[in-house]
């Protein structure tokens, strides 16, 4: 068995070839190779602006998730000093899943940073190499013979075909983690939108805001009712010293 | 010597060098013949900190090819299977 080297060599030539096999004429495959290359170009900047989309998505669920971590803090202080240790408990164990969620999130937004790093010079890169091919190309068609410039051609194709083959390579990768991202990005969302993160937090009367509501409506009452008490016998003995 | 880093970029590298790679080269084979990610990391990661140490590195707009190519070293065991396979990681060439 071959050693990594000439395996990877032997993938890259033969993705060349396909590219080179299609014309026989060589200023007819520089001029194609020279169009495939600017296709690819737009590829890899389609592919940043997705990695960009992506990590956008994860940080605005994010945001979202540190928002509820402070809800659902709010939450349980509120159980507690309304005397619903069991309450409190619960929104602590659904603030202790957010939290968990979160580090995934930053973790995975670190890893599309990592992407959209490698992209971006492997656009730096392929545009360089775009560029002087360019120049090549139309050095060879005005200054060669058809022989000669055949030869030419092969070393200029051969180095920015190994170039195309890793960007390729590299928007490939992107994708994939793009699209694995999107897939977790979506479960975490499923979950927010099922409750199991925010139930307490989320829309109008859950369980918790019921509860609390209902703590906080008696406390209302207790309040009055000391009030009143004290108005009543403020008043009692407001008429005895009237007496 | 001219060795391509894939997804980084070519640098310019002595004889000694190569050997030292050639070595490595076959170490990372056998990791990856016994699925050993861990060792494979391990000896891509090798291959690529001696060629940034000590090769020299091309300028973008060189459109020398390369005699030796050298896998992404973040690769998963997965990915690396793929990209030797005929189902291939890299897309073909042209891409659409």
């Amino acid at each position: 068995m071959a050693g990594l080297f000439e395996r990877m060599s032997l993938v890259i030539r033969s993705k060349l070839n396909r590219l080179l096999d299609r014309a026989e004429d060589p200023s007819e495959t520089l001029d194609y190779s020279y169009e495939e290359q600017l296709k690819l170009l737009q590829n890899v900047k389609r592919g940043v602006a997705d990695v960009v989309t992506s990590k956008k998505r994860l940080q605005l669920q994010a945001d979202k998730l540190e928002q509820s971590l402070v809800k659902l803090d709010t939450q349980a202080r509120d159980a507690l000093a309304g005397g619903r240790e069991d309450l409190a408990r619960q929104a602590l164990e659904r603030k202790t899943l957010a939290q968990q969620q979160l580090q995934d999130l930053d973790v995975q937004v670190q890893q599309l940073e990592a992407q959209q790093e490698k992209l971006t010079s492997s656009e730096r890169q392929l545009n360089a190499k775009i560029e002087a091919f360019r120049s090549q190309k139309e050095v060879i068609k005005a200054q060669y013979s058809a022989a000669e410039a055949q030869v030419r051609i092969g070393e200029a194709a051969t180095g920015i075909g190994e170039q195309m083959a890793d960007t390729g390579l590299a928007i490939q990768r992107a994708k994939d983690k793009t699209e694995q991202m999107q897939a977790r990005a979506g479960a975490v969302e499923e979950l927010i939108e099922a409750g199991t993160l925010e139930d307490f937090t989320a829309g109008d009367q859950t369980q918790l805001d019921r509860e609390l509501a209902q703590i906080s409506a008696e406390k209302q009452v207790d309040a009055e009712l000391d009030r009143l008490k004290a108005e009543v016998g403020a008043g009692a003995g407001q008429k005895e010293l009237d007496r | 010597m001219i060795v391509r880093l894939m997804g980084e970029g070519q640098y310019r590298i002595d004889d000694e060098l190569l050997n030292q790679l050639n070595e490595l080269d076959v170490q990372a084979q056998a990791a990856m013949d016994a699925e050993d990610e861990p060792a494979l990391d391990d000896k891509l990661d090798q291959m690529w900190q001696l060629v940034r140490d000590r090769g020299e590195q091309l300028s973008d707009d060189e459109l020398s090819a390369s005699d030796l190519i050298i896998p992404p070293s973040d690769l998963t065991l997965e990915e690396t299977r793929k990209l030797f396979s005929d189902e291939g990681l890299i897309p073909d060439l042209p891409v659409r």
